[in-house]
C-alpha cells in the first residue's frame, strides 16, 4: 500500500549507490564519459539532427547513438518504437543495471543471457547477485521531454498529411514518457512503481531525491532512479527564440558569458539501503547523503536575483546530510552560462559556503556538455560519483575571466583531488530546485 | 500513523467553473453536450467537451504571473483556489502549502502553437509561447498565485499517477515539510489531443478541466472526510496486463460493501474498459462513472473522480467510497475515501 505507510521506528537507512549508467555527447558509459570529464573535454559540434538553418545558434553536444542497442528483454519490434530519447534511456538504464548486478524478476522474454556487462568503474567488480525482489523497485525518472521527436513527427504529419494515420497511433503512444519508462521495465526484466517527475531543469535531481526518500521512509529497498532528454526541434527553437542560447561559447560564471549551449543524454543511478548492498556484497560506488527540494516563485524562467530559493535548497539538502561548507569538497553547480542563472547561484553558493567559499573547488560541467534539462541533474550526480570515486575534479572546459560574484574557486585545469563529499545544484524553470549530495565510499 | 484528511476540493470541468457544477452534473448524470473542434487542414471537425467561458472573468488572472498563461494554468488555478478557501477562511493561509501538480498530456495548446511557428520559421516563433509549453508551467504560476506554497512537483503520467501525486502529499505531511497539500489533476484540449484520442479510442470525447484536492493531518481543517487506502501502483508490463493490474489494485480495496459507492473510471469505449470492467464485476453498490458525463479528461477526469467521491461523502450521502483508476498505459491504482466527522 502506498498509504496508509508501513509504521517504521528505525532511523531512515543509509542508502548507497550500487549502479550508474551514463549517456552524454562525451560517449557512452562511464569510461569515455569519466575520461572526458576529468579532462573538461567540449563536446560541441553543428546539429546534425534537425535543420538549424533559421535559428541563431547552430551548435550543440549531440550524442552518438550505437547502431545497435545492446540486447535486452525488449523484442525487435519493440526497440524500433524507441525514439531518440527511449534509446538514451534504455542505455543509462542498462549500464546501472548491469553495473548494480541487479537479475531480473522473471527472465525477460528476449535476450536475457545476452545481456551485455558494461566495464566495471576502476576498482569496481561484475557482481551477479541476485536482488531481493525485481517485482517492486520503484523506477523514478525525469524529463522534461519524453519522447517529444515523436510528438513533432505527429503534429508534421497531422497538419501536412490530415488524412494520413500511419504510425499516427504509435506516436500518440510512444511519445509519452511513462511508455518510455514501461520499456525499461521490459527491457530489464523487472517490476515497480514508474514515478515521472517534469520539473524542468531539475527533473534529474528530483527524481533521484524523490528514489532516496522512497527508501529512507521504508517504501523500498533499492529504486532505480535518474533523467533523459533528447535534444528536440521544439526545445532548441524555444530557447533560441528566448535568446538564452550562447551564439559563442557555453562559459558559465564567466563575467563575458552570454548564455547556455543545450545537449543530450540520459543517467540513472542504482541505489539501495546499505544493508541491502552489503547483503549481497554488491561493490558500492558511493553514498547519497542528502536532498533538499525548494520552490523559487519569483518568476517562470528566471531565478530570484539574491539565490533564496537555491540556498535553501543547499541548506536542506546538508540539513539532510548534517553537513556544513566545510565538508563539501567539490559544487557541481547548475551553472547554465545565462547571465540571471549564474549570477544568482553564484550569489547563493557564497552564502551558503560563507568563508570557506575562497577555497571551494566549483565547475559547471554544462561547459562541456551542455544543459541537459530533464537528464541534467542525473548526469551531473553520476559525474559527482566519477569524481568522489576516482578522486579527481571535474574541470570546467572554458572560463576566462571570472565573474566579480565568484569568490569561489572554478575548477579550470583537470587536476587530482581529495573528494570525499560532492554537492550537486540543478535549478528548473518553473522554479522548482534541487541539491543533491554525495559522500564517497571508501 | 497520522490520519490523512481532505480539507478542501475544487473542480473546473465541462460542466462549469466549481465543484457544485460538477456535483449538478454528475447527479443529473446526462452526457453534457459535445462540441465540434476543428482540425487544421483536415476535412472532418473533432469532438470535445470543452470547459465554458466562466460567467464572469476570474479574478485570479489580473495576477501578473496569470496574464499570459493558457487554459491549463487557469484551469489548476481555478481549483486551486476552490481547494484551499476552506484554508483562507479560516485564516490558515500562511501555513506551508505542499503542491502536486499531475497531468497527462500537459501544455499542448501553447506547444501547438509554438511548434506551428517553429516549423513556419523558427526565427519568428514567439518566446512568449515557449516557457508556457514546459509541463512544470502550471505549477510554478499557482505556486506564484497561493503565495505560501514551500514545496512543489509536477508529476506525469497516465491517470493513476494522480494517486502518486496525493501519496506524495501524504509523505510530505508525513514528513512535517508541509502543513497542507494541495494535489491538482489538470489537463486541457485542442484539436492534436482530440485527434490522438481519436487514433486510440473511436468512441471517447476528449474533455479539459481539473480537479484539486487540499490534504491535512489536521482534523480541524477535515471537510468530514478521511483519506483512508491508498492502493500500490500496479504497473502494466510484459508480463502484466491491464487487467491483471487492475485486478491486483481491485484485491487491495475493500469487499464490495451495498452502502458504499464505487467511482470509477467507465467512460462508454467496450475495449478500454473491459479491465476496470472485470476487476469490479463482483462490486454490488453504487457506481459513479463520472467520464460517461464529462468525458475523457485523462489526469484532470482522474481527479474529478475523487473530488466527487469526497463531495458525496461530505455531504452524507456515502459512508465511504472506493476510487478506481485503470490508467491507459501505466498502472491501475485505487484508493478509499471514507466519512470522517471528527474535525466538524
Amino acid at each position: 500500500m502506498l498509504f496508509p505507510f508501513q509504521p517504521t521506528s528505525a532511523a531512515p537507512p543509509r542508502v548507497v549507490i550500487t549502479g550508474a549508467g551514463i549517456v552524454t555527447a562525451l560517449g557512452l558509459g562511464w569510461k569515455p564519459n569519466a575520461e572526458g570529464f576529468r579532462a573538461g573535454r567540449p563536446a560541441f559540434r553543428p546539429v546534425s539532427l534537425f535543420d538549424v538553418s533559421r535559428q541563431r545558434v547552430k551548435t550543440a553536444a549531440e550524442v552518438d547513438l550505437p547502431d545497435a542497442l545492446p540486447p535486452t528483454g525488449l523484442s525487435r519490434r519493440q526497440m524500433g518504437r524507441l525514439d531518440r530519447a527511449g534509446k538514451m534511456l534504455l542505455l543509462a538504464a542498462n549500464e546501472a543495471w548491469q553495473q548494480a548486478g541487479w537479475k531480473p524478476a522473471q527472465a525477460p522474454a528476449v535476450g536475457s543471457s545476452a545481456f551485455t556487462r558494461p566495464e566495471p568503474p576502476e576498482g569496481g567488480t561484475p557482481n551477479s547477485s541476485p536482488n531481493k525482489d525485481a517485482d517492486d523497485i520503484p523506477l523514478v525518472l525525469g524529463t522534461t521531454a519524453g519522447g517529444m521527436s515523436l510528438g513533432e513527427d505527429y503534429f508534421r504529419q497531422a497538419v501536412q498529411s490530415p488524412t494520413r494515420h500511419r504510425r499516427q497511433p504509435t506516436r500518440a503512444i510512444h511519445y509519452q514518457p511513462q511508455v518510455q519508462a514501461r520499456m525499461v521495465l521490459d527491457a530489464l526484466g523487472f517490476g515497480g512503481p514508474i514515478t515521472i517527475i517534469s520539473n524542468a531543469c531539475a527533473s534529474g535531481s528530483n527524481a533521484i531525491g524523490q528514489a532516496w526518500n522512497l527508501i529512507r521512509c521504508g517504501q523500498a529497498e533499492c529504486a532505480l532512479a535518474g533523467g533523459y532528454d533528447a535534444l528536440s526541434l521544439l526545445v532548441f527553437a524555444g530557447f533560441d527564440a528566448l535568446q538564452a542560447l550562447s551564439p559563442t561559447v557555453c562559459r558559465p560564471f564567466d563575467a563575458r558569458r552570454d548564455g547556455l549551449a543545450l545537449g543530450e543524454g540520459a543517467a540513472l543511478v542504482a541505489l539501495e539501503t546499505l544493508e541491502h548492498a552489503q547483503r549481497r556484497n554488491a561493490p558500492i560506488l558511493g553514498e547519497l547523503i542528502g536532498y533538499g527540494t525548494t520552490i523559487d516563485q519569483h518568476h517562470l524562467t528566471q531565478p530570484q536575483p539574491e539565490g533564496n530559493a537555491a540556498l535553501a535548497a543547499m541548506n536542506l539538502a546538508c540539513d539532510a546530510a548534517r553537513l556544513g561548507p566545510k565538508d563539501v569538497d567539490y559544487i557541481n553547480a547548475h551553472g547554465t552560462g545565462t547571465v540571471l542563472n549564474d549570477s544568482a547561484e553564484a550569489l547563493a553558493i557564497s552564502r551558503w559556503a560563507g568563508p570557506r567559499a575562497a577555497t571551494l573547488p566549483v565547475s559547471s560541467t554544462k561547459a562541456s556538455i551542455g544543459h541537459l534539462l530533464g537528464a541534467a541533474g542525473a548526469v551531473e550526480a553520476v559525474i559527482c560519483l566519477m569524481a568522489l570515486r576516482e578522486q579527481w575534479l571535474p574541470a570546467q572546459a572554458a572560463f576566462e575571466t571570472p565573474d566579480p560574484a565568484c569568490n569561489f574557486l572554478i575548477v579550470r585545469q583537470p587536476r587530482d583531488a581529495q573528494v570525499n563529499v560532492a554537492l550537486s545544484n540543478s535549478f528548473g524553470f518553473g522554479g522548482v530546485n534541487a541539491t543533491l549530495i554525495l559522500r564517497r565510499w571508501a | 500513523m497520522s490520519r490523512v484528511f481532505v480539507a478542501g476540493l475544487g473542480a473546473v470541468s465541462p460542466a462549469g467553473w466549481n465543484v457544485a457544477a460538477l456535483r449538478e452534473a454528475l447527479n443529473k448524470g446526462e452526457p453534457l453536450p459535445v462540441q465540434p473542434l476543428e482540425r487544421p487542414g483536415g476535412d472532418k471537425s473533432l469532438r470535445a467537451r470543452l470547459v465554458p467561458a466562466p460567467a464572469t472573468r476570474p479574478g485570479f488572472l489580473a495576477h501578473p504571473r496569470l496574464r499570459r498563461t493558457s487554459p491549463i494554468t487557469h484551469y489548476a488555478a481555478a481549483a486551486a483556489l476552490d481547494a484551499v478557501a476552506g484554508l483562507r477562511a479560516l485564516r490558515v493561509e500562511k501555513i506551508r502549502l505542499g503542491l502536486v501538480v499531475c497531468q497527462q498530456a500537459g501544455c499542448v495548446n501553447y506547444s501547438c502553437r509554438f511548434f506551428d511557428e517553429v516549423l513556419k520559421d523558427p526565427a519568428t516563433a514567439s518566446p512568449l509561447l515557449f516557457p508556457e509549453t514546459v509541463y512544470a508551467a502550471p505549477a510554478s504560476h499557482v505556486a506564484a498565485l497561493l503565495e505560501n506554497v514551500t514545496l512543489a512537483d509536477t508529476l506525469v503520467g497516465d491517470p493513476a499517477s494522480f494517486l502518486q501525486g496525493a501519496a506524495l502529499g501524504i509523505r510530505w505531511l508525513e514528513e512535517k515539510t508541509v502543513d497542507a497539500c494541495l494535489v491538482i489533476g489538470v489537463e486541457e484540449t485542442n484539436w492534436i489531443l482530440a485527434d490522438a484520442l481519436r487514433h486510440l479510442d473511436r468512441t471517447a470525447v476528449i474533455a479539459g478541466g481539473a480537479g484539486a484536492i487540499c490534504l491535512s493531518l489536521d482534523p480541524a481543517l477535515s471537510i468530514g472526510v478521511a483519506l483512508e487506502t491508498i492502493t500500490d501502483a500496479h504497473s502494466y508490463r510484459a508480463s502484466i496486463n491491464r487487467t491483471q493490474a487492475a485486478r491486483a489494485m481491485r484485491r487491495q480495496l475493500p469487499a464490495s460493501s451495498t452502502v458504499e459507492l464505487l467511482c470509477d473510471g467507465l467512460g462508454d469505449s467496450p475495449r478500454t474498459d473491459t479491465a476496470e470492467r472485470a476487476a469490479w464485476r463482483d462490486w454490488t453498490g453504487r457506481r459513479l462513472s463520472p467520464k460517461r458525463v464529462l468525458g475523457e479528461g485523462l489526469m484532470a477526469a482522474a481527479a474529478w473522480q475523487c473530488v466527487a467521491a469526497c463531495d458525496l461523502i461530505s455531504a452524507g450521502r456515502f459512508p465511504a467510497a472506493n476510487i478506481s483508476l485503470v490508467g491507459s498505459n501505466q498502472q491501475a491504482m485505487g484508493a478509499r475515501f471514507k466519512q470522517d466527522r471528527q474535525g466538524i
